[in-house]
């Protein structure tokens, strides 16, 4: 198996996008991705594009194709492949892709991601996000997919005692964090008092634990790592990419207080990269509601079962802390363009790892984390990267 | 979106009709054709269980913004419940106070309307549960 580099990433702003359609999102990030690479078209062997719900969101399936029309590489007649796993498509695109350069079938890949979710009104958008829940047994009875994060909530704060402010306490850290980021979508920042006063979506969780509706594309391109010894000034590779799978209903699963999938994730991922939690600088983790980043931080070994509200409440994971969560401003603030999240966490940490964050780098980051989940643990991918 | 009409004939939404593994003998719900734990083995060794639809509540959400078929019922509780034969099953309250519902809360399942294809179309009909006595 080759060692895999992350030789360019680029990235759209994210955010309520009205003036740009889907194709141009991806054309946008893909070509800044490529321009960032140094790489000539013609070199790209494939592309994987990850995305949830184009068919719904914009009406428009088939995106794969799309992905190689903007790129000006139809005439190459390259393999392009739509990749879905509800939220976590970017990262299972993303490990796809990796799979690819690693076996050594493909060398220079392009991995997107793109969603375009603020052309639907009202609760359409809710009924297409809790399409990523069992339909048949969840959300046909009404279970949205706020309401399967509050689950988890009140159980998490019934059995440690989370409260309600150390959930607020992670939208707080992470619109500071998006205020420094200039990519995302919100740049506001926000106190404890406005994510209590806000409205209640699903109890306990309030509108401003949610992360929002947003369009936004995200791409890197992979190559192996002695291609890029020769090629890039900064490297950055990936020393790990885990995807596991659980039962896609929260019920079958009989876990509440965290996401087995991604605990699992992770183990895998430490072992092929042969580090230990500890040794991680710098996190992008799933935080589509506040309750899932303080459930992630748990599940990936930074701190104990039932110590996640705690340790936010005492700033361990803010820029300056312990081990900074979601320097980006996670999906929370940066946005959650749900196919391009995946995509995008990994753009944050090669950003940390190659010194270019700006205000919100990470002193001396060498390694860093990417956690990417689908729907409510159905799918988890973890992925590892290191400054070589 | 409309929810699609062959789901009216799955005799599990009315029955309350999960599987049972006999070599492990756990119980499931919804039912599972392949035992998770026994896997291979359990193949033609899994036959339906119908659950007491007697429970207790696990972790409830109150429910406030909601996709357009549940729009009217807003706000409306879902639950996890830990069923006597231990398997968990998603599910409604109905009939009692919201500040009555709590974790450990016993209950029992019951028949009820769920939602409708618009004003005029299809209804659909499943388990709720309400609080035991």
């Amino acid at each position: 198996m080759r060692e895999v580099a992350v030789i360019g990433v680029g990235m759209t702003e994210f955010g309520e996008l009205w003036e740009k359609s889907f194709r141009e999102l991806v054309g946008e990030a893909g070509i800044k991705a490529i321009e960032d690479a140094g790489i000539e078209g013609e070199r790209i062997d494939a592309l994987y594009l990850g995305g949830m719900s184009a068919g719904r969101f914009i009406g428009q399936e088939h995106i794969a194709s799309i992905a190689v029309e903007v790129a000006g590489l139809h005439g190459l007649h390259i393999p392009s492949t739509r990749v879905e796993a509800a939220c976590a498509s970017g990262g299972v695109a993303m490990h796809q892709a990796y799979i690819a350069v690693a076996s050594g079938i493909y060398d220079i890949v392009v991995v997107g991601g793109a969603e375009k979710m603020t052309d639907v009104v009202g609760g359409e958008a809710t009924d297409i996000l809790a399409s990523a829940a069992d339909r048949e047994w969840e959300a046909f009875l009404g279970l949205t997919f706020p309401g399967l994060y509050a689950l988890m909530a009140r159980y998490h704060m019934h059995k440690y005692g989370t409260t309600q402010e150390q959930l607020a306490m992670v939208a707080v850290k992470n619109h500071y964090n998006g205020s420094l980021n200039p990519k995302a979508q919100f740049r506001n920042r926000i106190t404890v008092e406005d994510v209590l006063n806000s409205q209640i979506v699903a109890d306990p969780l309030h509108l401003l634990d949610c992360s929002p509706i947003s369009d936004g594309s995200a791409a890197v391109v992979l190559a192996p790592l002695d291609f890029a010894k020769k090629h890039c000034e900064k490297l950055v590779k990936i020393s790990a990419s885990v995807q596991a799978n659980d039962a896609i209903s929260l019920h079958r699963r009989k876990v509440f207080d965290g996401i087995p999938a991604a605990q699992h994730a992770a183990k895998k991922a430490y072992k092929m990269a042969g580090i230990e939690a500890k040794d991680i600088d710098v996190a992008e983790v799933h935080d589509c509601f506040t309750i899932a980043e303080i459930m992630a931080i748990e599940d990936l070994g930074f701190f104990e079962k039932g110590k996640g509200g705690k340790a936010v409440e005492n700033g361990l994971t803010e820029l300056e802390g312990e081990i900074p969560i979601n320097t980006s401003g996670g999906l929370k603030a940066k946005g959650h363009p749900v196919g391009a999240t995946g995509v995008a966490q990994i753009i944050e940490i090669v950003q940390q790892l190659r010194g270019e964050a700006g205000q919100r780098q990470v002193k001396e980051a060498k390694i860093g984390l990417t956690h990417n989940i689908g729907g409510s643990g159905g799918t988890a991918v973890v992925h590892i990267l290191e400054v070589v | 979106m409309g929810v699609a009409r062959y789901w009216r004939e799955i005799p599990s939404r009315y029955n309350l009709i999960g599987s049972k593994c006999n070599v492990c003998n756990e119980i499931f719900f919804p039912p599972i054709k392949i035992c998770p734990n026994c896997r291979r083995k359990s193949i033609g060794k899994i036959e339906d269980y119908k659950l007491k639809g007697v429970g207790t509540v696990e972790s409830f959400t109150i429910i406030r913004n909601a996709p357009p078929e549940f729009e009217r019922n807003v706000p409306y509780v879902i639950a996890l419940i830990k069923m006597e034969e231990g398997c968990y099953i998603t599910g409604e309250i109905v009939d009692c106070e919201y500040d009555e519902i709590h974790i450990g809360m016993k209950v029992d399942a019951c028949f009820r309307r769920i939602q409708q294809d618009g004003s005029a179309g299809a209804i659909y009909y499943g388990y709720k549960f309400r609080k035991a006595d």
